[in-house]
């Protein structure tokens, strides 16, 4: 098994090497290309004089990679701010959306999977409203709501409330009918039973709707963040964009994942502090 | 009999079949029980034993007819009586002790915290677990999450213990010693129980009464069959008591041909007093008298 996960890490990295070698080479200067007057030269950069390819190369991402690590803070005015606090205002949003879709579907879903009646009565709106793409909610909640931070978080919020919903429902009706006899034949009341019997037993299969939410709500706040602007990591990618600067665009896309991975890992944690096995 | 601790009194089941008609899986069932009593039923599967149980409990309601219990009509669960049910329903976020100390706290919801604790403890010790009480059930063989089970449900100090082939999930020889504890726990108690098995064995030596049911649906009460085996036997010997296979070819007579043909040959069936029968030294068999065998040609021939 130890060395199973050994050679597993040995192929990561080749694999990474590999992939590096590849993009260095593919990316490299090719030496003068053309001759001109040097003062010519100056104006058109490295791409005409050197060959070098307009795709940064590695080693140019790692510099830039380390200069934004050694100041992710810093604050120059709204279109230049640190990496850190970019990431700071996305997760941020995504933490608020993402709180109150927790406040509102589980609860919701508890009701959904314990009565019968609500859950039939909520099936067509939970099944017209969930395939809606989040972003497609945008225009409205703007003209609504007339604030571009206070949208995001909106569609940040009606984004995750699906799978908390469905899956807290789901988890709520798929109790162990024996487990809720048992709190039947000690006269155990509602609300208590809800606590000590419905939530735990649930508890792996709602921790596994929010550990999607979490997954769809950091996908979609990088587009809302590129639609509302200002603030943000999307907003960061676009601004990049426009001022052509790649190697930022391949830095940011690098800590999305990062930030995403760190997210989903957080959630698959909690998920395994309530699972116990039979 | 004059106490009547339990007393089923003419319980229909039906359930809404296909189509709109209904099935029945029995009605105007009558049985009562004596306080301190252990009752077995025994029936093929699909005869509602565990329907009974199941209204018994309060987990379920009769289509018609009451249940009686300590002279009052049963409404819904119950604190009195607790079950154990034969997939043992140990919630697995529980250790062994909070399992039990959640059926406790649930009976005395204002004691303390060591209170609970001191009394669930006495209980895993009664059913021999002491030293896996901080234990989760996927860390317990079948036998032990089963005495958990016997442990929760003692553990409220019910009226009466009601079981649902408990111990039919067990290898042999730990349900063996899971019956010893049992019926050590129900004699030292004086606990009235009730309980639903397959097995003959079983019955013969933990119940004080063995009620005989017909085959479904529409099964019917047909027999109540008294032990009459002393109530000091013991699992080792029980077989070598002159009693035993009278009683054990009867109940296994009934479940081979009279359970399947029983509604249609007894006619004057009296389900509110069910006929109590209690197996002795003659019981008729189908094997002919020594002396039959000796003139018979053919042995004869083999000489």
């Amino acid at each position: 098994m130890n060395s199973l996960r050994l050679r597993a890490a040995i192929v990561s990295v080749v694999l990474f090497a590999a992939f590096i070698g590849v993009w260095h080479l593919a990316t490299r200067s090719t030496g003068p290309a053309t001759n001109m007057s040097p003062e010519y030269a100056k104006l058109m950069g490295l791409t005409v004089t050197q060959g070098k390819s307009a795709m940064p190369g590695p080693l140019d991402v790692a510099a830039k990679l380390w200069e934004h690590l050694k100041r992710p803070f810093y604050d120059n005015g709204p279109n230049d701010k640190g990496l850190g606090i970019q990431l700071g205002y996305s997760i941020g949003r995504v933490g608020l959306g993402y709180l109150i879709a927790v406040l509102v579907a589980i609860p919701l879903g508890f009701l959904i999977g314990m009565s019968p009646l609500i859950s039939r009565a909520l099936d067509p709106f939970i099944q017209v409203l969930k395939p809606i793409s989040p972003l497609a909610w945008m225009p409205l909640a703007l003209y609504t709501i007339k604030d571009s931070s206070i949208s995001a978080i909106f569609v940040i919020f009606i984004c995750s409330v699906w799978p908390m919903l469905l899956n807290t429902a789901f988890g709520v009706a798929s109790v162990r009918k024996e487990w809720i006899n048992v709190a039947r034949t000690l006269e155990v009341g509602t609300i208590r039973r809800a606590f000590t019997v419905i939530l735990p037993a649930a508890a792996p299969t709602i921790l596994t709707g929010m550990r999607i939410s979490i997954g769809i709500a950091w996908l979609v706040i990088v587009a809302a963040e590129m639609l509302v602007g200002g603030t943000g990591i999307g907003y960061f990618v676009w601004n990049e964009w426009n001022n052509l600067s790649i190697t930022n665009v391949i830095i940011a896309i690098l800590m999305i994942g990062i930030v995403g991975m760190l997210l989903d890992q957080i959630l698959a944690r909690f998920t395994r502090m309530v699972t116990f096995p039979e | 009999m004059t106490d009547k601790f339990i007393s089923i009194a003419g319980i229909a089941r039906r359930y809404p079949g296909a189509g709109g008609d209904t099935t029945t899986v029995f009605e105007n069932l009558w049985l009562s029980m004596a306080r301190g009593e252990f009752g077995c039923v025994i029936g093929h599967s699909g005869c509602g034993k565990t329907t009974v149980l199941n209204i018994l409990a309060g987990l379920d309601e009769p289509s018609e007819g009451t249940v009686i219990v300590d002279g009052q009509a049963i409404e819904g669960t119950s604190l009195d009586r607790a079950v154990i049910f034969q997939s043992h329903a140990l919630v697995p976020w529980r250790t062994v002790l909070g399992n039990v100390a959640y059926a406790v706290s649930s009976k005395w919801r204002k004691w303390d915290r060591a209170k609970v604790k001191a009394h669930a403890q006495k209980f895993i010790d009664l059913v021999g677990l002491a030293g896996s009480e901080h234990k989760r059930p996927s860390e317990l063989s079948g036998g032990m999450k089963q005495r958990v089970g016997i442990a929760r449900a003692l553990s409220i100090t019910p009226k009466i213990m009601l079981m649902d082939e408990p111990f039919s999930a067990l290898d042999a020889l730990t349900r063996g010693t899971l019956q010893d504890e049992v019926r050590r726990i129900c004699l030292e108690t004086g606990q009235t129980a009730f309980m639903i098995t397959h097995d003959v064995d079983e019955a013969i030596y933990l119940a004080d009464k063995i009620f005989l049911m017909t085959n479904g649906p529409g099964a019917v009460l047909a027999e109540i069959v008294e032990n009459p085996l002393p109530k000091d036997r013991g699992r080792i010997d029980l077989h070598r008591h002159p009693y035993y296979y009278a009683l054990r070819n009867h109940i296994i007579d009934f479940l081979v041909t009279r359970s399947k043909s029983f509604t249609a040959d007894v006619t004057n069936h009296d389900r509110r007093n069910v006929p109590t029968v209690r197996p002795g030294l003659i019981e008729p068999t189908i094997i002919s008298p020594p002396r039959a065998i000796e003139t018979s040609p053919v042995q004869t021939i083999a000489r």
